[in-house]
């Protein structure tokens, strides 16, 4: 009885994943492509970006903040990259007497810009105005958009070097599965697995998450912690706007809306609670990878675009439903 | 009609793994108060929780006025005249008082085919009702402008106004002062001489005695007895309560204090109606209680001290060097720590293991390679907590909530321990915890003063100051009004001390 009821446990526990591979099966079979290595690559590169945006939005939602800022954030780091990453040679150069720069040059420039301007701004905004995180950030969301537009004339930008191209679409070692994008995400993901799990810092995240006043009196400086969860965040939406600009292979202002909602989301699914003091890596991750695979499995199926969001919708809100289980103290 | 107004047999009620329940009875008389008592986890609020049908019942049977009732729903319990007056209010402080006693079935009128509020009926209800028992507010006024106590009032008035037969107290008192508990008992006298049923829950012994006609015990969820209160004493209730003799409530006085290690000189808060010019000494290995009255400010001054707090003037002298604290960080490198008063709301991280909640204020010393944390050396820390101070938990990577407010508290006295602190500033921190967890508490203050470590204890309870405190500091109106030592330790001198700057009654508060 008691074994039958941990095993009832246990699927419901993991819906989710059960149920989203399960469709994978099925999707599989109705299409054989869908197991092809090619695809699954392409997967991995679509997960990656997005798990790199949610990591960064999980760190934001563990202190009980958020950040609405993310997609536009991605799209105007993808635009700037892009204009640095222009070939020479290239008719429409934005800045034709740009020399080439070295693209890792160019992605540390980004991530330590975005974080010392859009983090410290979200953070200022947040901790220090006190205005609630949501419409703080919604307002960054909008002048970032702004600036976007402004910075590339809302034109598009296309002509990127090959090396940049090349590592946005390539794998390590030739290896189809080893794709470069997911090799980077798992390198990030490491990290914030590290950061939450074995350092102080994390630790006082999910402390200040937990309960401010406590984490105050036990000599955590709130702002400190607020800051740097933002500028974490920020760096993480350059380095997926970086990836997301080189493997599209040209971007445009538009790039990027709406990821944060996808990526708040995705986190939900994962368990990183929008009250504050919870979310694990693994659990960010797996709710990644139920919005890319349900993504890739409609567009096997070939349902129409239209109705691709009626079901991305119901499956949100069904998940988190389902998931949310969990979490929620029983009474 | 049966004598009783409201009878419980045999009500059993089981949660996964527990029975919270068993077999529990509970005779009510109209016309009286009957305490209901036990420790922290004995099943009181559970059976409440039955009455009021929060909880379904898994066996027995409730008696109502003579039928048997099956009561499903809170709503279904108020409508039968079952009232509770929660350990948590749950009002809205933003609205009038008026609305928050109608709240959730405001007085309708009819315009045309539209039922409106008529605000008016509800004034005028709300107003009687607060004249029916002597209570003296403007109807109008935000309920958030009321003291606590007086908001505690506001939600015996909705009781009332359901024109409940049964009203459940559940620790009413423990958080008003003395003044205030006299107003309470005066309107629970009168609910009483109108034939109400009054079950009044608290820990507080004294006020048990004074207030109610009968005592009945709960102990491990099963029913230990009913007895008259006349002829009770506190010794047998605690007997019953506890299941063995405590012959003891406080543990024997055995630190001597030594030289003065802080002087509080000047402490003045940049609000008018808070603390001023507080000056006073701390010896090594003493425990100085701090009494006062709700609002005499004492949490607040300590918490200045903690850097918490701003204040305009003040100086700390620290073994003879003066100090600055802006932030609680300074006061912790001083080796200052500060258990809150409100534990959860600034002391527990609920949803964190005990793990994190011990280690969360020392992390920078379990490090390894500078920056990573040494699982190993924290779970040894915790561990040793766990064990020194008896944390009942099935492990420590239990989640905090899960734990009851006695070892909640010394999981946080954990946390501060392993800080190896000095100087220890509690604010009561025997708050809402059974008998055998206090007697613990004060264990633990005690043994850490013998070992030369200065405390002190806030409280509102004075048994407790007089019972473990070397000397007492009093506070009123946000001044030391004096200090009581040896033999002048009584209620007597405290509260004169305690209300020493008080011009009027309490009914001026406001």
């Amino acid at each position: 009885m008691m074994k039958n009821k941990n095993w009832s446990q246990w699927l419901l526990d993991n819906a989710v994943i059960i149920l989203i591979l399960c469709s994978a099966v099925v999707v599989g079979f109705m299409r054989p492509n869908f197991f092809s290595v090619a695809n699954l690559k392409n997967l991995i590169s679509n997960a990656s970006i997005r798990f790199v945006i949610a990591l960064g939005i999980s760190g934001v939602l563990i202190m009980k903040n958020n950040d609405l800022s993310a997609g536009r954030q991605v799209g105007f780091a993808s635009c700037i990259a892009a204009t640095l990453l222009q070939r020479a040679d290239y008719s429409a150069k934005v800045y034709p007497n740009l020399p080439e720069m070295n693209m890792w040059l160019v992605l540390i420039i980004i991530m330590i810009g975005f974080a010392i301007v859009f983090g410290t701004i979200n953070a200022i905004v947040v901790a220090k105005f006190h205005v609630p995180a949501f419409i703080g950030t919604y307002g960054m969301q909008t002048v970032v958009y702004g600036i976007c537009l402004v910075f590339t004339g809302a034109n598009p930008i296309g002509g990127l070097v090959q090396e940049y191209k090349d590592l946005c679409s390539g794998s390590l070692f030739n290896i189809q599965i080893l794709s470069n994008l997911g090799v980077i995400a798992a390198i990030v993901g490491v990290v914030f697995w590290f950061l939450y799990n074995h350092t102080p810092y994390g630790k006082k995240m999910y402390a200040v998450g937990g309960n401010s006043s406590a984490a105050e009196v036990a000599g955590i400086n709130i702002f400190k912690m607020t800051l740097t969860s933002y500028m974490i965040a920020s760096a993480c939406f350059a380095l997926a706007g970086f990836m997301l600009g080189g493997k599209s292979g040209g971007t445009a202002a538009s790039m990027g809306e709406g990821y944060e909602l996808f990526a708040i989301a995705g986190c939900t699914i994962g368990g990183v609670s929008v009250n504050g003091g919870t979310g694990k890596v693994s659990g960010v991750l797996i709710g990644v990878l139920v919005f890319e695979v349900l993504k890739i499995e409609l567009q096997f199926l070939g349902v129409d675009v239209a109705y691709t969001y009626i079901v991305q919708g119901i499956v949100i809100v069904f998940a988190i439903a389902l998931d949310i289980r969990k979490y929620i103290r029983k009474k | 009609m049966s004598e009783y107004l409201l009878e419980m047999k045999g009500i059993c009620k089981s949660f996964p793994g527990v029975k919270a329940l068993d077999h529990v009875n509970l005779n009510l008389h109209p016309h009286s108060v009957h305490a209901l008592m036990g420790e922290n986890g004995a099943g009181k609020s559970t059976l409440m929780k039955c009455l009021f049908g929060i909880y379904k019942k898994d066996e027995g049977t409730i008696i109502y006025e003579g039928e048997e009732v099956n009561i499903n729903n809170p709503l279904d319990a108020l409508q039968r005249g079952i009232a509770i007056v929660n350990q948590e209010l749950q009002p809205v402080p933003e609205r009038s008082i008026a609305e928050n006693i109608y709240i959730g079935r405001y007085p309708t009128k009819k315009i045309g085919p539209i039922s409106v509020v008529d605000h008016k009926a509800m004034r005028e209800g709300a107003k009687r009702v607060l004249d029916d028992l002597g209570i003296d507010f403007d109807v109008d006024a935000k309920l958030g402008s009321l003291t606590i106590s007086q908001q505690q009032l506001v939600e015996i008035c909705k009781a009332c106004v359901y024109d409940a037969k049964i009203i459940i107290l559940d620790e009413p008192t423990s958080s008003l002062t003395s003044q205030e508990v006299s107003k309470l008992f005066e309107i629970i006298n009168k609910l009483r001489d109108k034939g109400c049923g009054i079950i009044y829950i608290s820990h507080k012994m004294d006020e048990i005695l004074k207030i109610s006609d009968e005592v009945t015990i709960m102990r491990d969820g099963q029913y230990v007895g009913t007895w008259p209160t006349e002829g009770l004493t506190i010794d047998f209730i605690i007997k019953n309560e506890v299941g063995r003799e405590m012959t003891n409530m406080y543990p024997p006085k055995t630190n001597t204090p030594g030289e003065v290690v802080l002087k509080v000189e000047n402490y003045t808060s940049p609000f008018a109606y808070s603390f001023k010019d507080c000056s006073f000494e701390l010896k090594r290995g003493e425990i100085l209680g701090v009494a006062g009255l709700v609002g005499a400010q004492r949490t607040e001054l300590m918490e200045a001290i903690y850097g918490l707090r701003s204040k305009t003037s003040g100086k700390l002298t620290l073994n003879g060097e003066e100090i600055s604290i802006e932030k609680p960080i300074d006061a912790m490198n001083n080796g200052f720590a500060l258990l809150t008063e409100d534990r959860r709301g600034s002391g527990i991280f609920g949803v964190l293991s005990i793990k994190d909640n011990v280690s969360i204020a020392s992390l920078s010393d379990y490090l390894k390679y500078r920056f990573v944390l040494n699982g190993k050396a924290i779970n040894e820390v915790v561990e040793k907590s766990i064990a020194s101070l008896s944390i009942k938990c099935p492990s420590s990577k239990e989640l905090i909530q899960n734990l009851s407010g006695g070892n909640q508290q010394k999981v946080i006295i954990s946390r501060w321990l392993a800080k190896e602190p000095d100087i220890l500033i509690m604010d009561e921190p025997t708050r809402g915890i059974d008998v055998g967890a206090k007697y613990e508490i004060y264990s633990i203050i005690s043994r850490l003063a013998n070992e030369g470590k200065c405390i002190i204890m806030i409280s509102s309870e004075m048994p407790e100051l007089i019972g473990v405190a070397n000397r007492i500091m009093v506070m009123c109106e946000g001044k030391i009004s004096g200090f009581v030592e040896g033999d002048d330790m009584n209620q007597e001198k405290i509260m004169d001390l305690a209300t020493k700057f008080m011009q009027g009654g309490l009914d001026d508060e406001k």
